[in-house]
């Protein structure tokens, strides 16, 4: 019994250790980003919706302390995914939560600890988040977030030059969709007489945008009105 | 008529049917160089399928058609560019003006037509006046006045006119006869006129002939249809039994031919009328009325008569 | 045979009808640019009503100029071949109606030639009809609206096209919906030999091109592998074609691409033959026809 309890205590120590070891490597990872005040930057977008056929754009990202992101295209249309903003790193790590260290894994041979966020306020649109962390370079290899609203996110991404400002040269958003139906009566469309494969029924079908980043401009300062 | 020149219409043998109608049927007859020929019959007589298939309107059924010298069927274009034409109604595009039209169908026969040379074919037909005017501000004499120069703008060697003198007020008329003794005699064209009335006919025509239903009834020239010892006389008296009886006894029976109700019905040469007055002036019979008519007037309105029930029943001319 | 095509198409522009379609184009295509003018932002979100919920959708940037033409010519080319039936319904009917016809034939004009330049008119007043549109409905929108990518709403694919990938897929488009109203042109003309005025061959076009549209539309099985594929209204739509990009395999789409060009070939080419059966049986028809109006 005695024997029982100490492998208990020894277990709740031990926990107990690697709790604080979560925060921990949350807050650099955190002062990481903090260095970045602003930035704009200029990268491609790749939309991959099995609905949406759309070629490769340009676009540029804007970011602003706290948490105001924007992505667009100044060139023409692209569609944003609403959670590839919401998902912003600095958005899902403000706000006060509780930080459950939840063990390593491997992302493509590269260790990480994974670590889970649970907000203290009920009512957030974030359930919980999962951070898949590279502690040797104090970078965030991947991010899930599940909201109440618009189901589970998928950030993955990937550094390169400005790594050391904790900023991805290429990023991945993963999404659910619905699937796409245009009103009746909008259009008649053309039947080339091809036989379709019938889209997979549901809400099963997931989305991906990825944007390749060429080049940064931080802390040089961003104006407010691209944010409107 | 024998001559060395060919004629310039040989028709020979034709027919057309609609269906079970018989149209025109084994219809042979020649038109000469300068002639004004008349074609003579009833409406559905079938002058005017007759005269549409001169035209390649219709498709005869049987027959040939030589214009010119040329068969119709394999020389259509050389034929048609020197026929001149007015079919039935002078229908013309109503939206476009005098001017417009005659330059339009001179344009399809062939090479364009000079402006001057337009201008001078709607003055000989008396619309130079309103050569910029719509067509449908026209009257039917205008109308047709207009076909006419549209017929005549290329200067056509033939000259076809279907019923041009349809719907016309007297003046109309008269200038329409006027205008196709003009074209013969004094531009040496051929023309093809019919009409439904004799009393026309007999005022231009060289040659006549006359249809009823579908066939040819009679054909020669003019002056030997109208032969003056032809001449049927109808005498009203105001007692015709008595009159007979004298008749009968006298020198004058060989000519009597029939009683119609209190009308007697004589043939005889034309110069013997005023004897044969005469004649019954001395006898004391109270003549009403005595009128001459050519026979071929006389048989002419027995065709009338005949097929007055058949105008009646139908509106369409075929 | 070029004097008699000027011959025809000055009579065809002389008449006050022809312009009925003309104004009646310029009529629609201005309430429709009124229309999406000021309240665009609705129907846009009708269009994209259920992608709003997962994206940002930037509205002013959508209706641009090329949108607006391609809502135009989606709603227009389903009605534009009643205004070709009138004219084309009329070319030779209407003569026969008026009694020109038989004027026509008496000169020394083939009737073969006069046939093929009456049809060759009915097409160029055609094409005429369709620049007219093309004018109004993208040059014009494309200065009241201004250009942008261009988003088309397929059943079941939103198409986005860049904004320099634009044109030459509405020339093409619009090169293919002028052959495809020839179609209608070609059945209206052959109506037209059959009648001696102008109503019956105009709405027995318009009748027949609605019955087959509907045929064309429904999804019933039983017609759809054998009927519907050799309709000629199943082919009118393929200008669409044009809009529909190649995907590379990662679900984008490649710029100065059309997704399936060998089944818009097919469809102009059933097309074409359907203008060459009709004409064919139409110059036939007339050659053996008399004329008796």
């Amino acid at each position: 019994m005695k024997h029982l309890l100490s492998v208990f205590l020894l277990f709740l120590i031990l926990s107990l250790l690697h709790a604080q070891d979560g925060p921990a490597l949350l807050q650099k990872v955190r002062d990481r980003l903090d260095q970045v005040n602003d930035y704009s930057a200029d990268g491609i977008m790749k939309t991959d919706v099995s609905f949406l056929k759309v070629p490769e754009a340009p676009v540029k990202a804007y970011f602003k302390k706290p948490d105001r992101l924007r992505i667009n295209n100044e060139k023409g249309i692209s569609l944003v995914p609403k959670g590839a903003v919401t998902i912003s790193l600095n958005n899902l790590l403000k706000g006060a939560y509780t930080v459950l260290d939840a063990g390593t894994d491997k992302l493509e041979g590269v260790p990480v600890k994974v670590i889970k966020l649970l907000p203290k306020d009920d009512a957030a649109d974030l359930v919980l988040s999962t951070l898949y962390i590279d502690e040797s370079r104090l970078l965030i290899l991947r991010a899930r977030t599940t909201t109440r609203e618009n189901g589970t996110y998928e950030v993955e991404m990937s550094y390169g030059k400005y790594s050391s400002w904790a900023l991805p040269d290429k990023v991945v958003f993963t999404f659910n969709t619905k699937d796409y139906k245009l009103p009746k009566g909008l259009t008649f469309d053309y039947d080339d007489g091809s036989h379709k494969q019938p889209q997979p029924a549901g809400s099963g079908a997931k989305g991906k945008v990825e944007i390749r980043y060429i080049s940064y401009n931080i802390n040089k300062g961003v104006s407010d009105h691209v944010f409107q | 008529m024998p001559s060395s020149i060919p004629p310039i219409i040989k028709v020979d043998r034709l027919s057309k049917y609609f269906g079970d109608i018989r149209a025109v049927e084994n219809l042979s007859f020649s038109v000469n160089q300068g002639d004004i020929y008349g074609f003579l019959g009833q409406n559905g007589a079938g002058k005017s399928t007759t005269i549409r298939m001169l035209l390649t309107l219709i498709r005869p059924d049987a027959g040939e058609i030589e214009l010119f010298g040329m068969n119709l069927r394999t020389h259509r274009r050389e034929i048609l560019m020197q026929v001149g034409a007015v079919i039935e109604r002078p229908d013309l595009y109503k939206y476009l003006t005098a001017y417009e039209n005659l330059s339009l169908f001179a344009r399809m026969s062939g090479g364009s037509v000079p402006r001057k040379r337009l201008m001078e074919q709607l003055e000989q037909v008396g619309l130079a006046e309103r050569a910029h005017h719509k067509v449908k501000t026209f009257s039917q004499g205008m109308k047709q006045r207009l076909g006419i120069g549209v017929a005549l703008v290329n200067d056509p060697k033939l000259v076809i006119l279907d019923e041009p003198t349809n719907g016309l007020d007297p003046q109309g008329i008269a200038d329409i006869r006027n205008l196709i003794l003009h074209l013969s005699r004094s531009r040496g064209k051929t023309v093809l006129v019919s009409s439904h009335l004799l009393s026309e006919m007999e005022l231009i025509a060289g040659r006549m002939l006359i249809m009823d239903r579908g066939k040819k009834i009679v054909e020669g020239p003019v002056g030997e249809l109208f032969d003056p010892a032809q001449t049927v006389v109808e005498l009203d008296t105001a007692d015709p039994a008595n009159t007979l009886e004298w008749i009968m006894r006298s020198p004058w029976q060989p000519f009597f031919r029939e009683r119609r109700q209190q009308q007697l019905i004589f043939k005889m040469d034309k110069t013997k009328i005023p004897d044969f007055t005469a004649g019954l002036v001395q006898q004391g019979i109270r003549v009403m009325g005595i009128r001459q008519r050519h026979s071929l007037e006389e048989y002419f309105l027995s065709l009338t008569i005949a097929n007055q029930h058949v105008e009646t029943f139908t509106d369409r001319t075929v | 045979m070029w004097r008699l095509l000027q011959i025809e198409l000055f009579k065809i522009f002389k008449r006050p009808r022809t312009y009925i379609s003309f104004a009646a184009i310029a009529g629609m295509v201005l309430i429709i640019q009124l229309g999406l003018k000021f309240d665009g932002k609705s129907y846009l979100q009708l269009m994209m009503s259920s992608l709003s919920d997962s994206f940002y959708i930037p509205y002013g940037m959508i209706l641009n100029g090329y949108l607006v033409a391609f809502i135009i010519l989606n709603t227009l080319l389903i009605h534009v071949p009643l205004l070709v039936a009138l004219v084309a319904g009329d070319i030779v009917a209407g003569e026969a109606n008026m009694g020109t016809l038989r004027l026509l034939i008496t000169r020394p004009v083939s009737r073969t030639q006069l046939m093929l330049v009456k049809f060759a008119a009915s097409v160029i007043y055609t094409a005429l009809l369709l620049i007219w549109m093309a004018l109004l409905a993208l040059f014009l929108s494309m200065l009241f609206f201004g250009t942008n990518d261009m988003l088309v709403a397929r059943n079941e694919v939103m198409e986005q096209i860049g904004k320099n990938d634009v044109l030459w897929r509405y020339l093409a488009a619009f090169g293919y919906a002028s052959v495809a109203l020839s179609t209608v042109a070609a059945l209206a003309f052959l109506l037209s030999v059959f009648a001696e005025n102008s109503i019956g061959p105009i709405v027995s076009t318009i009748s027949i091109v609605i019955v087959l549209t509907i045929l064309s539309e429904m999804k019933i099985p039983l017609y759809d592998d054998t009927v519907k594929p050799w309709l000629f209204t199943s082919h009118m739509l393929a200008w669409k074609g044009f809009f529909y990009s190649k995907s590379n395999g990662e679900g984008s789409a490649i710029p100065g691409t059309v997704e399936n060009l060998p089944a818009i070939l097919r469809s102009l080419a059933i097309l074409l033959a359907y203008i060459v059966l009709f004409v064919a049986t139409a110059i036939a028809v007339f050659r053996r026809k008399d004329i008796l109006t």
